[in-house]
C-alpha cells in the first residue's frame, strides 16, 4: 500500500516537474557514475555549482548499461529539457541518431565531436596538460624514471601518454618513461587490482612517479603508489586529496567548466566545435594544500614557464590523435 | 651490475606471479571441488564478485578485515546455495544457473554499493586494520645475505599478505581431502558415476551440496583477497574475467589439484611477464606484442582441449542432474 502510494506520488511529482521543467537543463553521466572521483564527478561538480549560483534546478541520470543511452536522451528531449549535456565519447553514436529528431533541443557532448547543427561538441587538449604533469613528474623523480598507466588502449589515452612523454623529455632528454595500458576492452577502466599490479611492476623498474589515466583502474594505481611510498599524478578531477603527501599533482580537465558554461547559456548555448585547453583554463595542473610541500619552487617556475609557452605557441605539443602516432617514446 | 639488475627483475617477476596466481588458485580449487562432484560451475566469477563486495563493505563497517573476509565468504556461500538449489534440487541447467549467478552478482554489487555508499558502486577506501597487510616471515632480514637462496626467501616467499599463504596451503589440503579421505573418494565417485554412490547408500544430493558449498568458501576467499588484500576497496566488475581464467586453468590442469597449482602459476607468470615487459624484443628480429602474452592462457587451454597435448577428460557425470531410478 505505502509502496504504491510512494510510486504514485513519485509519478505525479515527475509529471509535474516535467511540465514545469521547460528549458531546465539536464545531464547524463556515463557508466563510471557521478561519484567516480574523476571524469563524471567533475561534470557533477559543474552542475552543482550552476544550481547553487543560480538557484536553478536540473535533472540528471547515470547510465547503468550501454543500451540506455539512446533511451535516456529521447526521454529528456521529450520532456523538454534544454540543453541536454552528456559526458563521454561513448554517447556519440546515440546522439548522432537522436539529435536530428529534436531540432529545437540543444545537445552538448563532452570528449567527442558530433557534427549536427544543434550539437555543441566540447573536446579538451589533454596533451597539453599531460605535457605539464610529465614535466613536473620528471623533475620530481629521483630515479629519472617515470611511469604512465593508461586504461583502455584507445587513441584518447595514447594522447595523454604522448603528451606526458614529451613533457618528461623536455625536463630531461634522457628521461625514461615506462608505459603500460591496462587492457583492450572496457573492463580496463574498472580493474583496480590490475592497476595495482602494473604499478608494482613499474616500481620494480625504477619508476618513482606514476601518472594514471585509467578511470576506476587509477584508484588502484594511486593506492599502490601511496602504499609503496612513491608519487602519483591524478587525472580529470583534482585527486590530490585522495592520498595527501603522495600525490604530486593532478592533470585537471575542467569538465565542470564545460558543464557549467553549457548550463549557464541555457537553451541559447552556442553549437559547434569547442576546444578547451590551457589558454582558456579548460586544462590545468592542480595545486592545493595537499601537494604544496611536494612541488618545489623550481618545479613551479618550470611548469609555469612551459604553460605560458604552450599558450603563446612557442612550444607545440604533438597531439597523438592528429596523426595517430607519437614522435617520442 | 647488469647481472644483478636482471636478478632483481627475476625476483620481482616471481613475486608478482605469486600475487597474481592466488585468485586463480582459490577459484580454480573451488571449480575443482564443484566439478569433481559433477556440478559445472561457471559462476566462479559471480561468487568472487559478490564476496569481494561484501568483504570490502563488512571490513569497512567493522574495521576488521578478518570479519570482512567472513562476510565475503558468507555472501559467496549464499550464492553457492542458489547454484546448488537450482542445479541439484531442481535439476536445472548448471550452465544457465552459473550465468544467472554472474549477472546477479554484477548487478547486485553495483545497486547495493550505490545505495549504501553513493560512490558509483565503489566502496570507500580501506585502511589500517580494515585490510590485509604484508607479513614478513621470520628470519627474512637475517637470511637476505645468503647468495641466491637468501633473496629468494626474503623477497619472493616472504612479504605477502596472509591469504597468499592460505592459498598455497589449500593445494595440498585439497589434494589430501580428495585423494586420501573417504569423503574425497565419494566426492570423486559422485562426479563419475552417481548411481553407484547411491547404490552404496550414500546421499548424492548431500555430497554435491557439500562440494558446492566448499566451492563457495573458496570463492569467498578469492573475492576477499581481491578487495581487501590485493586492492583496498571494491570497484564494480573488479573480478574482470579472473573466474573464467580460473576455469581455463582447471581444464588445463585436467581437474587435478597439483596440476592446477602448476597451471595457475604458469598463467600468473604470463600475466606478470606482460605487466613487466609489455613488448618483448626477441634478439631485435621481431617483437612479441603484449596482447599475445595476455592471450596465451586461452590459446594453451584450446590446445589442451583439442587434444594436442595429452587429453582433458572432464568428470563423466558433469553437468547432468542426478535422477534416482524409480
Amino acid at each position: 500500500m505505502t509502496l504504491m502510494q510512494k510510486f504514485l506520488g513519485a509519478t505525479a511529482a515527475f509529471a509535474l516537474s516535467a511540465g514545469a521543467a521547460l528549458a531546465d537543463p539536464a545531464i547524463i553521466f556515463d557508466l563510471g557514475g557521478k561519484f567516480d572521483k574523476s571524469f563524471n564527478q567533475a561534470a557533477f561538480e559543474g552542475a552543482k555549482r550552476w544550481a547553487k549560483e543560480t538557484g536553478g534546478t536540473y535533472k540528471d541520470v547515470e547510465m547503468q548499461s550501454e543500451a540506455q543511452r539512446e533511451q535516456a536522451l529521447r526521454r529528456f528531449a521529450e520532456a523538454g529539457y534544454n540543453p541536454i549535456v552528456m559526458t563521454g565519447f561513448a554517447f556519440a553514436s546515440s546522439l548522432e541518431k537522436v539529435a536530428p529528431d529534436y531540432p529545437d533541443t540543444k545537445f552538448v557532448i563532452i570528449d567527442m565531436v558530433v557534427d549536427q547543427p544543434n550539437v555543441r561538441s566540447v573536446v579538451f587538449s589533454e596533451h597539453e596538460g599531460s605535457y605539464l604533469v610529465g614535466l613536473m613528474g620528471e623533475m620530481a623523480s629521483k630515479t629519472k624514471t617515470v611511469g604512465f598507466i593508461g586504461g583502455m588502449d584507445i587513441p584518447l589515452i595514447r594522447k595523454f601518454a604522448c603528451g606526458y612523454v614529451q613533457g618528461a623529455k623536455s625536463a630531461n632528454p634522457d628521461a625514461k618513461v615506462i608505459q603500460n595500458m591496462t587492457g583492450t576492452t572496457p573492463a580496463a577502466w574498472n580493474d583496480p587490482v590490475k592497476g595495482s599490479e602494473l604499478t608494482k611492476a613499474q616500481i620494480a623498474q625504477g619508476v618513482d612517479v606514476v601518472f594514471a589515466a585509467a578511470g576506476g583502474t587509477g584508484v588502484g594505481v594511486l593506492q599502490t603508489a601511496a602504499d609503496e611510498g612513491i608519487l602519483a599524478i591524478g587525472v580529470d578531477s583534482n585527486q590530490n586529496y585522495l592520498h595527501p603527501g603522495h600525490m604530486l599533482t593532478s592533470m585537471v580537465k575542467r569538465v565542470d567548466v564545460a558543464v557549467y558554461n553549457a548550463f549557464k547559456a541555457g537553451p541559447d548555448v552556442e553549437t559547434g566545435f569547442h576546444v578547451l585547453g590551457l589558454a582558456n583554463g579548460g586544462i590545468d595542473y592542480a595545486m592545493d594544500e595537499y601537494n604544496k610541500d611536494l612541488v618545489t619552487p623550481e618545479m613551479l617556475a618550470a611548469v609555469e614557464d612551459a604553460k605560458a609557452k604552450i599558450i603563446s605557441g612557442e612550444i607545440k605539443v604533438h597531439d597523438y590523435m592528429s596523426d595517430n602516432s607519437c614522435p617520442v617514446e | 651490475m647488469e647481472n644483478s639488475h636482471s636478478f632483481v627483475l627475476l625476483l620481482v617477476t616471481l613475486n608478482q606471479t605469486i600475487n597474481v596466481s592466488v585468485v586463480l588458485i582459490f577459484a580454480g580449487l573451488a571449480g575443482l571441488f564443484s566439478e569433481r562432484s559433477g556440478i559445472f560451475d561457471i559462476g566462479l566469477e559471480g561468487k568472487m564478485l559478490i564476496s569481494a563486495f561484501f568483504a570490502a563493505s563488512v571490513s569497512y563497517q567493522t574495521g576488521n578485515v578478518w570479519v570482512g573476509m567472513l562476510g565475503g565468504i558468507a555472501a559467496s556461500m549464499v550464492f553457492a546455495l542458489i547454484h546448488g538449489l537450482t542445479s541439484i534440487t531442481f535439476r536445472g541447467n548448471q550452465l544457465i544457473s552459473g550465468v544467472a549467478i554472474n549477472f546477479l552478482a554484477s548487478g547486485l554489487t553495483v545497486v547495493l554499493g550505490n545505495a549504501w555508499y553513493r560512490q558509483g558502486g565503489q566502496t570507500p577506501q580501506l585502511s589500517g586494520a580494515a585490510r590485509f597487510h604484508e607479513i614478513t616471515l621470520p628470519f627474512a632480514d637475517t637470511l637476505r645475505g645468503i647468495p641466491l637462496l637468501g633473496p629468494l626467501y626474503s623477497d619472493v616467499i616472504s612479504g605477502h599478505t596472509p591469504l597468499v599463504y592460505v592459498a598455497f596451503l589449500m593445494v595440498p589440503l585439497s589434494w589430501w581431502v580428495l585423494y586420501r579421505t573417504r569423503f574425497g573418494l565419494r566426492l570423486r565417485a559422485v562426479g563419475e558415476n552417481p548411481a553407484s554412490v547411491d547404490t552404496a547408500g550414500i546421499s548424492v544430493i548431500r555430497l554435491r551440496f557439500t562440494a558446492v558449498l566448499i566451492a563457495g568458501v573458496l570463492c569467498g576467499m578469492a573475492g576477499a583477497y581481491l578487495s581487501t588484500s590485493q586492492g583496498a576497496a571494491f570497484g564494480k566488475e573488479m573480478t574482470a574475467g579472473r573466474g573464467y581464467i580460473a576455469l581455463a586453468a582447471l581444464i588445463f590442469a585436467k581437474w587435478r589439484p597439483w596440476y592446477l597449482l602448476m597451471a595457475t602459476l604458469l598463467f600468473g607468470l604470463l600475466e606478470a611477464i606482460s605487466n613487466l615487459f609489455p613488448n618483448i624484443d626477441v634478439f631485435g628480429i621481431f617483437t612479441i606484442p603484449v596482447q599475445f602474452t595476455q592471450a596465451l592462457p586461452y590459446i594453451l587451454t584450446v590446445v589442451i582441449l583439442a587434444g594436442f597435448v595429452g587429453k582433458a577428460v572432464p568428470p563423466r557425470a558433469g553437468g547432468e542432474p542426478y535422477v534416482k531410478e524409480r
